[in-house]
Order: C-alpha cells, then structure tokens, then sequence
C-alpha cells in the first residue's frame, strides 16, 4: 500500500464535517415531539389528569359531604337551568343541584368519580401486571409458551360480562363481611375486572418478546452470563414499553366502562357509595323530570373514556418508530 | 381445510368441558343458600328434604356430572322429539321419542325446565341483537372504505370522531338518552319492549319496527364504531400495496380497482373481527335489555342471579360461552377459506 498523496487543503475543508445539525434527541423527547403533534390526544391526557387531580383534591376544595341529606333543599336544578326556565328552583350553594334526597350532586360527582377512576386505575395497573408477567414468561420461557397460551385462550373464551355478574353477585358477602363493604366491594370488583381483561397484553407481550429474544443483543447478553431474570428486567421489558402503554390505556377505558356497566346493572358497590355508574342507573326512573342526573354522571363517563381513548391512539402513534419519523 | 376444521371441532370439546367446570366450580365455591329464603320455621329436616329435592344431596362431582347429562344427552333428546313432533321442516319423519321423562335441568325459580325458559326468551334477544348487527355491518363498511380511500379528508376525520364517541359513550348512557329524546320529549317511540306483541297486519309491524329501531340503534352504535376502524385500517393496508399499482397502471377505472381488488382482500381480517364480535355483542345486549325492559336472555341472566337460580345461571353463562367458542371456531375456518396463503397444516 502506496502512502495517500496530501490532497490539497480546500479538499480537506470540504470532507470535514460540519458538526450534527441539531443537538442529538432522545427517544423518549422524539416520543413527545410526535405526542404533541396529535392534538387529540394532547387534550385527552389534558383532560385525564384534570379529572384525576378534580377527583383527587376536589372534596377539600368543595367541602360539601356527599352523603349528607337535605330535605329541605332536595330536587334542586342546576344552575345553569336558569337560562331557559326562569322558574326552576337552582342556588349558588348547589351549583349541581341536589337529588331526591337532598344531597350535593357535585360533591357525590367528586366522590362518584374518585371510585371510579380509583377502579380504573387499580384494575389496569393490576391486569398490566398479570398480562405482562404471563406474556414475557410464555415468550421468554419455551415450556412455559403452550400451557400459558392455551391459558389465555380458555380465559379469552369465557363470557366476561355474565360471569362478572355471577362472581360479583356470589362473592359479595363474605368479602364485605371481612373488608367492609365498600373496601371489600372495590377489591371484589378490581380483582374481578383484572382477571378478565389481562388477554390482550399478554398476548402483545408475548409476540414481542418471542421476537426480541432471537436479536443479537440478547445473544450478546447471554453470552457474557447474563441471567434469564436480568435478561428480562434489562433487555426485554424496556422493549416491551410501548405495546404495553397503549393496552395500558385501553385497559383504563375498559375498566371504566365496565365498573359503571356493573354498577348500573345494580351489583356494583353498595348504595350509598356513590359511583358515576351507580348515580346514573339511580336517575334514570326520574330522567324525565330532571335529565340532568343522568346527563351529568352519563357525560363524566364518556368524556373521560373518549379522552382515556385518544391518548391510547396518540400514544400508539408516538411510541411507533415507523410512524414517528415523519 | 376439514381435517383442521374437524381437528378444531374435536378440540373445542375440551374447551368447553373446561369452561363449563370453571363456572360449576365458582358457582359451588358462592356462598349463596338456595335455602336461605325459606323461613327459619321450617325445621331441619324438612330443609335438608328440600335441598335433597334441588339435587344439592350430592358431592359437587355428582351433581356436574349429572348436569353435563341433562345438558348434552337429554337436552339434544328432548330438541329432536320436538324438532320431528312440531316442526314443519322435520315433521314427517317419524317422531323419534328419545325423551323418555328423566329429569331434566330445572330452574329453581320457575320449577320448570331451564331450556324451555330459553327457548322462550331466545327470539326476542337473536331479533334485537342480529338486526343491530346486521344494521352496524351494512354502515359500518361503506363509512370503512370511504374515509381509507379519502384518508384524512374531513368525511374521515369526522368519521374517525364519531366512531370514537361510538367506542366511548357506553350503551347505558346512549339509552337512557335515546329514550328522552325520541320517546319523552318527541314521542316517536315507545321506551319498553312489548316483547307480547303480534305482528300481523301492516300497523303492528310499524309498531313493532318503531319499539325495536331504539334498541338496535344503541346496539348498532357500538358495532359501527368497531367495524368501520378495522374496516379503515385494513383498506389503508392493502391500497398502499404494489397490486394496487398494477391494477391502476393496466387502466383498470377507480371503482374495480377500491371495488373489487382492494375491497375482497381488505374483507379478509373484517370478516373475522365480524365473526369474532358476536359474541360480545350478545355480552353487550344484557345492558341493552335491560334498558329497554327488553326479556330476553340477558335479562333472564340478571333476574336469574337475584333470585339465586344457579342452574338457570349455570346454564346461560354456558350458553354463552358456547358461543364464544362457536364463533371463535367460524372466524378461524373463514380466515382460512377467505385467505389460500394460510395453510392450516
């Protein structure tokens, strides 16, 4: 090999490079930038953490107790009634109106939504937990692959809703003797809408990580003696993070959605615990009177699974690499 | 293809053997008494007599294996008998009488067979649940292809938002609303389902049209929103592909190209989710009918369960998942027939 003949220097200052035009971005700010561009899904995790913080803190903001009766101002209008009938009974005091006992519908929106949202969040955190533990072991593990997929097909062939209603209706006893009866109703129905919805993400997981598991990186770790459990933590489950997300987010819908169908169906939480489900399904023989205590509760419900939706979709769009480049 | 088909057939028995001994057994572990409204007058003895009459004497094997007797040996006897006694397709063969008057699954509450309860309540269910489905699938589809083939157009940004509401707004908010809106406050529709109702001349079908447009409608909603988004994503797929190119480049005009080569290829995942949403839409109906006082077999589940009747309970939570597993089976087989590049081997 012949020594390189000094190119002359203007050559030189062109090859040279001019630095990176913009600093370098991580992942996780690419995921935001893209986040931000889906403008429904912006407003929708507006929106989710608006309610949670309103169901969070609103009791010490609006003092009112849920349960305390008022006879004497029951049936109160809300306030906005007064724009077109003049007549209707509304005051600044109860800005919700009352129902037909006298008690505070904002403060029972507060609580109703606190049980809610404590529902759904408890229940999707706990089917994440159970999908992603049985998916990673039935990718990751190849004798645990067949038992646990046929696992999840037995579960995924079950009729949830009746079998919601059957377990709810026949475990309501003993767990409320043990736990009371509001404690033991939210563990009866978070444990019970878990067990039923952790399908989908292990399903997902387990794709996943069946084809993460062939990549070099995980050959490279194996090789320096990394254990099958480090493996998991280090390697896969960060790589898993995004498929989860999105199921996260549609497990928080669902379980919404199935606590207030529960609680409509009149086997939710006791009655005077208030949920959204339950003070819907509790206006709705006096609906035509006062639509408003079906409006209220009914609109809660869908605004927050429509917003828990669109953060779902602009999150899926944000986390993939496919769709985040352009 | 029937050899998978069989095989699958031979391997849902199992399934559902297992499913059917999951509820038996979480049904055994409630600690629901059948005896506990009977007034504490009664003595000892005659309660254990009256539990011995509703076959609880026995260990919890016995007793499911009795009920797998009554449901998939006497059931199919008693359906046959009636199938060549009564009906006009199978009447003229000789009656079979296989049915010779054991004892078959009997509800608790009524003391009559638990199927004959079914078989009751069934049309009202199948006739508001199929006509919803079949109302979503017939808008759903052309509201799928239209805003693929235009995507981001304002016809599929809106429809993108309305399907998204229809996912949201759960059927226990959309009734109620419907029926303040069309039957208080316009009066166009009745708000409970006469399911006694006869039709037989022009003006009962108008009524009985008018008393099921509500409930197939919030029904119908919740299918739309389902189909037309896998509708949209699956013809956003195949459009993008090179065949599409091909077609268009041989001159072929825009409607038998989105028509015919893109619309039969993107039907193929469609018609799966299609056959793998009835039963959730059967799921889905037990708080439709409850809205719309509707009895059909969603509502017999729920009285069912207040009443403590475990083997009416028993019985309709297996129908349910016999489904489930029925159509789970058709959407696999139809994948494979719609699709010769999956070779079930």
């Amino acid at each position: 090999m012949t020594e390189p003949t000094p190119a002359s220097p203007q050559a030189i200052e062109a090859l040279r490079d001019e630095g990176p035009e913009a600093p370098p971005r991580s992942q996780w700010a690419d995921v935001w930038r893209q986040f931000l561009r889906h403008k429904g899904a912006v407003l929708g995790g507006g929106f989710l953490i608006f309610v949670t913080l309103a169901v969070l803190f609103g009791p010490y903001i609006w003092t009112l107790d849920p349960q305390q009766l008022d006879i004497r101002n029951k049936d109160v209008r809300p306030i906005y009634t007064v724009l077109w009938n003049g007549d209707a009974t509304v005051s600044w005091a109860h800005p919700f109106g009352t129902d037909n006992l006298g008690r505070d519908q904002l403060a029972q929106m507060i609580a109703g939504g606190r049980a809610s949202l404590a529902v759904g969040w408890a229940a999707m955190v706990l089917s994440v937990l159970i999908g992603t533990a049985i998916g990673v072991a039935a990718g990751f593990f190849r004798r645990l692959d067949g038992p646990l997929m046929r696992l999840t097909d037995l579960f995924l062939s079950l009729p949830i809703l009746p079998l919601l209603l059957v377990a709810v209706t026949l475990f309501r006893q003993p767990l409320r003797a043990n736990f009371g009866p509001e404690g033991g109703m939210f563990i009866l129905i978070v444990t019970v809408i878990a067990i039923t919805s952790w399908m989908p993400t292990a399903r997902i997981v387990r794709g996943d990580v069946l084809a993460l598991k062939e990549r070099e990186f995980v050959l490279a770790a194996r090789s320096i003696g990394t254990t099958s459990w480090k493996i998991i933590l280090r390697h896969l489950l960060p790589n898993v993070l995004s498929p989860i997300m999105v199921s996260a987010t549609l497990g928080l819908a669902t379980a919404i959605i199935t606590e207030s169908a529960l609680s409509f169906l009149g086997v939710g939480f006791p009655s005077d615990f208030p949920t959204w489900g339950k003070m819907l399904a509790d206006a709705v023989p006096r609906m035509v009177d006062f639509p408003e205590r079906v409006m209220l509760p009914g609109i809660a419900i869908s605004l927050t699974v429509l917003s828990v939706n669109y953060l779902g979709d602009g999150l899926r769009d944000a986390l993939d690499p496919r769709i985040r480049g352009r | 293809m029937l050899t998978y088909t069989i095989r699958r057939l031979i391997l849902s028995i199992p399934t559902l053997l297992l499913i059917s001994f999951v509820i038996f057994m979480l049904l055994q572990l409630a600690p629901g008494d059948p005896m506990a409204q009977v007034p504490l007058t009664v003595p000892p003895e005659v309660k254990e007599q009256m539990r011995q009459a509703l076959g609880l004497g026995e260990p919890p094997l016995v007793q499911y294996g009795k009920w797998l007797w009554q449901v998939f040996v006497l059931e199919p006897q008693v359906f046959i008998d009636w199938l060549t006694r009564d009906t006009m397709l199978f009447g003229w063969l000789p009656d079979t009488n296989l049915y010779a008057g054991e004892l078959r699954v009997i509800s608790w509450q009524t003391r009559s067979p638990v199927m004959d309860i079914v078989i009751q309540r069934l049309p009202q269910t199948l006739w508001v649940v199929g006509l919803a489905y079949v109302v979503g699938i017939l808008i759903s589809l052309p509201i799928g292809i239209y805003s693929a083939y235009r995507q981001y157009s304002v016809f599929d940004q809106a429809g993108t938002f309305v399907t998204m509401i229809g996912f949201s707004i759960p059927p226990f908010f959309t009734g109620p609303l419907l029926i303040v809106i069309f039957s208080v406050q316009l009066g166009w529709f009745p708000s409970i389902y006469d399911t006694t109702h006869v039709v037989n001349d022009w003006d009962s079908f108008v009524f009985q049209l008018q008393q099921m447009i509500m409930p197939v409608m919030v029904l119908a909603l919740q299918t739309t929103a389902q189909f037309s988004r896998y509708m949209r994503a699956s013809m956003l797929d195949n459009l993008r592909q090179d065949y599409v190119r091909t077609a268009r480049a041989k001159g072929l005009t825009e409607a038998v190209v989105v028509n015919i080569h893109v619309l039969r290829n993107s039907m193929i995942p469609v018609v799966t989710v299609i056959a793998l949403g009835v039963p959730a839409i059967f799921g889905g109906a037990i708080i439709t009918e409850n809205v719309f006082k509707v009895n059909g077999i969603g509502q017999l589940l729920i009285t069912a369960l207040f009443a403590n009747d475990l083997p009416m309970v028993m019985t309709l939570t297996f129908i349910f998942a016999f489904l489930i597993v029925m159509f789970n089976l058709i959407a696999d087989v139809l994948y494979g027939v719609l699709d010769p590049r999956i070779r079930y081997d």
